[in-house]
């Protein structure tokens, strides 16, 4: 019995001595093969076709599947990618792509491809969203809310297979974002044999779950709010760095993402938030990249309500309102101040354009000739969810509250959970909002289309439920050149035109923050949408 | 003997019996639909509504409902997680051993440590060491324990950059969940480093269990030290030492087994606090463990599955409780007797 404790002592002694026994070098090895981010919730779902939200695209887009055009993330032009080649008739309706002929897809525990990939999985991939009667169109819901919100399906008169490496798609009118919306994280290619063999055993909804594309990493495993796990394509057709293991760690606290990035839990983060940049920026063994992102927060007034369908009444309102001391008190210096909807990254960025200004004095006068009298109220519905575009709605709208006070208006704050608010601003329950829009791709076409055309309020995306002509047209002349010089002339007219109007008051454009560990190599934010992991390495 | 088994059998069977009935009835209790509720399945037309209904015996009256619940418990049908879609009872079956293990390492700790220094403070009491040890256990013993958790964090985590913060063991390894606990599993795994995965696992440990594992230590010290000092003033030790025998002789031979029997059940008792503590230090170190999984499910209002995890943690508490106090009866016969002179 007496030697009971020295037994227990000793057994603890071996075991520690065992345990550490194993060298450095292999340690350093292994633990530098994988690459773990904290990724802030769950996708929705494996395929980026079925959704918008970026947490589904980050996850999905650059890791497993590939597009048949890329933007190249320094100067945003459209770059091969499983398309070596395109031509376009000069009458701008036909599109030529040219297909890689050595990409494999991957190979998995539930999937082994017997061919390389071909035009029949481009045809595949396309038809899925565009055709109500691909055999895949209703599988997991069947709504593409991206293409739809873009009227893409409509505008496609026909995809034609030429031969096994090149194809044909054409369209019913011109339009200039086209391949810019190949090049978008949505537009990704599946393969067409892994449908047909999962049709055979008759379960097609794996497509989404089990997903196999021609992308740098293949899907090993996902449990939810807990990790999805990739491992490497080893024959991936680029010649890039690939790191053996690539691991999502599902981390929807943004203080616990920062703690595990500092003890080297985690590798790079998503989203830090704005009140920590400054601790990351302190430490030396962290990175903060940013990059002025593509996106908009703004305050949108519902123009189908009186008296908001009035313009007097909305330039009164953004007269009220001071937006350097939004800037400020919102986003810390983490954002630009917004004039227009597009944000200085896109190429028809407008330097000159017209701003609505602080002016109480005006807002008074504008709102007493439109008959509004003190006392009036109205709701600010402000969005419950952090995004980079609007870090913290109903900060910015107890800001506005107090605003528009000065002015004579009792201001009430609404908010719901996130699925019942946006149910109920796309009944058009709201007066106001503030919200915003990140962009899919670089083409202006991407911000003015989804957010104010008319075609957008069904699609629930224009929140300020404002249809006007005139616009409508003036975006769709600008589809219709190829001229970057005439298209970025017709953008400066819809921004006069939206000066004048003001369905929504623009009022910044936030940076797009990456936070890593010095140890990665190869980091670079994507400006064009979802984090890429191809190319990354870690030297411990 | 039987009879004592036997009636501490009835008295789970009534316990369990009570638990399911109020399990069964939060299904009713809870906003929303009860068929959602006790199933977790939303069916998506009524054709489906209603063949789930029979199915689950809705239809009829609340007690063949019940009765038909306790057989799915029983069969093990426990009813699909709102928010992942997967079997609550594979859920739990993952979640509930992370407990166990977490729960297991503090007991550890807290006997390995705990006895050897109540004995040294019992013994050598009033003294400065005692003192100082005594001084330390009502410390750590009144501090909150989620306040400790995060007290390590910021010092081991956040500042010496010692041991990580979240989960078991480091992502990169791919351990498959076969039992449970983490350990037996790496041992289970093939295809990877054990040694280094067992380093790893044992830095993810080690805050967790320590913070757990702290404030049962504590309560151990106090209580092996009060015991030794009641024993030592216990006339059969005055007579040992008029005889003679060594301090250590008397130590070993009549201090160690007479300071130990009386303050068992009171040891017992803390094994109930310590897996309340477990559950709430999981939450801070994202350990997967039960008591992060009902807080996640308390967050996005899965019933099924704060229905289920109620009943599996509380069947948990009881069936130790009720071991334990079988246990003490076992060893110490004498209890009953005096139970029996009370009633």
């Amino acid at each position: 019995m007496r030697y009971t404790p020295l037994a227990w002592l000793s057994l603890l002694l071996l075991l520690v001595v065992g345990v550490s026994a194993c060298s450095k070098r292999d340690e350093h090895a292994f633990y530098n093969s994988g690459l773990v981010y904290c990724s802030e919730s769950n996708p929705v779902t494996f395929n980026p076709q079925l959704d918008t939200s970026s947490t589904t695209s980050d996850a999905t887009s650059h890791q497993l599947y590939d597009r048949l055009l890329d933007f190249d993330p320094d100067t945003g032009r459209i770059v091969p990618s499983l398309a070596s080649s395109w031509l376009v008739s000069d009458n701008g309706l036909t599109y030529a792509f040219q297909l890689r002929r050595d990409v494999k897809f991957h190979t998995t525990d539930y999937f082994s491809p017997s061919r390389n990939f071909n035009a029949d999985d481009v045809i595949f991939s396309l038809n899925r969203w565009r055709l109500a009667s691909h055999d895949f169109h209703f599988v997991s819901g069947g709504r593409y809310p991206y293409f739809e919100s873009l009227g893409l399906a409509d505008n496609i008169a026909s995809i034609k297979r030429i031969n096994g490496y090149r194809i044909e798609i054409t369209l019913k009118r011109r339009d200039s974002s086209f391949l810019a919306n190949l090049a978008t994280d949505f537009s990704v290619i599946l393969s067409s044999e892994y449908g047909k063999q999962l049709m055979q055993q008759g379960f097609p909804n794996r497509i989404d779950q089990y997903p196999i594309g021609t992308g740098p990493f293949k899907f090993e495993s996902y449990r939810k709010d807990h990790f999805i796990r990739y491992a490497k394509n080893t024959d991936y057709w680029r010649d890039i760095t690939i790191a053996e293991r690539l691991i999502y760690d599902i981390t929807p606290r943004s203080s616990l993402r920062l703690a595990k990035l500092i003890t080297g839990e985690c590798d790079a983060t998503a989203f830090p938030a704005q009140t920590e940049l400054e601790i990351i920026r302190n430490r030396e063994d962290l990175t903060l990249a940013e990059k002025p992102g593509l996106n908009i927060g703004f305050w949108a007034f519902n123009t189908q309500r009186p008296p908001f369908d009035n313009p007097d009444v909305r330039r009164a309102l953004a007269a009220a309102i001071d937006k350097n001391t939004l800037l400020e008190a919102v986003y810390f210096d983490s954002a630009t101040r917004a004039k227009t909807l597009l944000p200085a990254a896109s190429w028809a960025f407008q330097n000159d354009a017209d701003d609505t200004a602080y002016n109480p004095v005006l807002a008074r006068k504008l709102l007493a000739s439109a008959g509004i009298e003190a006392g009036f109220s109205m709701t600010i519905w402000a969005m419950p969810v952090e995004r980079a575009y609007n870090p913290n709605a109903t900060k910015m709208a107890e800001l506005i509250q107090r605003y528009l006070k000065e002015v004579g208006i009792d201001a009430t704050i609404v908010s719901y959970d996130w699925a019942t608010f946006r149910r109920h601003l796309q009944d058009g329950l709201h007066d106001s909002v503030l919200i915003g829009w990140s962009a899919d791709n670089g083409d202006p076409d991407n911000f003015y289309r989804p957010l104010l055309s008319c075609g957008a309020i069904p699609s629930g995306t224009n929140r300020a439920m404002w249809c006007n002509s005139d616009y409508d047209k003036l975006l769709d002349r600008a589809l219709a050149t190829d001229d970057l010089e005439e298209r970025k002339a017709i953008y400066q007219q819809v921004n006069r035109l939206l000066y004048e109007r003001l369905p929504l008051v623009p009022i910044a454009h936030a940076y797009r923050y990456q936070a890593y560990r010095n140890e990665l190599k190869g980091m670079s934010i994507n400006p064009f949408g979802g984090v890429r992991f191809g190319g990354v390495s870690k030297t411990l | 003997m039987i009879r004592i088994l036997a009636r501490y059998s009835i008295l789970f069977i009534l316990t369990l019996l009570v638990l399911t009935i109020l399990s069964f009835a939060l299904a009713y209790l809870f906003p929303g639909d009860v068929l959602e509720n006790l199933t977790g399945i939303t069916p998506q037309n009524d054709m489906q509504r209603e063949a789930l209904m029979r199915q689950y015996r809705l239809d009829q009256n609340v007690v063949v409902q019940f009765v038909h619940y306790l057989g799915d418990l029983a069969s093990g049908d426990w009813g699909y997680s709102f928010s992942s879609g997967l079997s609550l009872r594979e859920e739990i079956g993952i979640a509930m051993p992370a407990t166990i293990e977490l729960s297991f390492y503090a007991i550890l700790m807290a006997l390995l440590i705990g006895i050897p220094l109540g004995y040294y403070a019992g013994i050598r009491s009033y003294s400065v060491s005692d003192k100082s040890i005594n001084a330390l256990s009502v410390t750590t013993y009144s501090i909150p324990v989620y306040w400790f958790a995060l007290i390590l964090i910021l010092i081991f985590s956040l500042n010496l950059d010692i041991a990580p913060i979240s989960g078991r063991i480091s992502l990169l390894f791919d351990i498959p969940p076969v039992s449970g606990f983490i350990l037996i599993d790496i041992m289970m795994t093939e295809n990877i480093d054990k040694g280094l995965a067992m380093r790893d696992a044992f830095s993810h440990l080690a805050l967790p269990t320590f913070a757990v594992g702290a404030i049962t230590t504590a309560s151990v010290v106090r209580l092996i030290r009060r015991s030794v000092i009641d024993v030592k003033n216990r006339p059969y030790i005055t007579a040992a030492r008029s005889r003679g025998l060594s301090g250590w002789r008397i130590f070993s031979q009549h201090v160690i087994r007479n300071a130990l029997l009386p303050i068992l059940p009171l040891m017992a008792i803390q094994i109930t606090t310590l897996i309340t503590n477990a559950m709430i230090v999981e939450t801070l170190f994202s350990w997967p463990g039960i008591g992060n999984w009902l807080i996640q499910a308390i967050y996005q209002r899965d019933y099924p599955a704060l229905r289920v995890g109620m009943l599996a943690v509380s069947t948990l508490v009881i069936s130790l409780t009720i071991l334990i106090d079988l246990f003490n009866r076992i060893i110490d016969p004498s209890r009953e007797k005096y139970e029996r002179a009370t009633v």
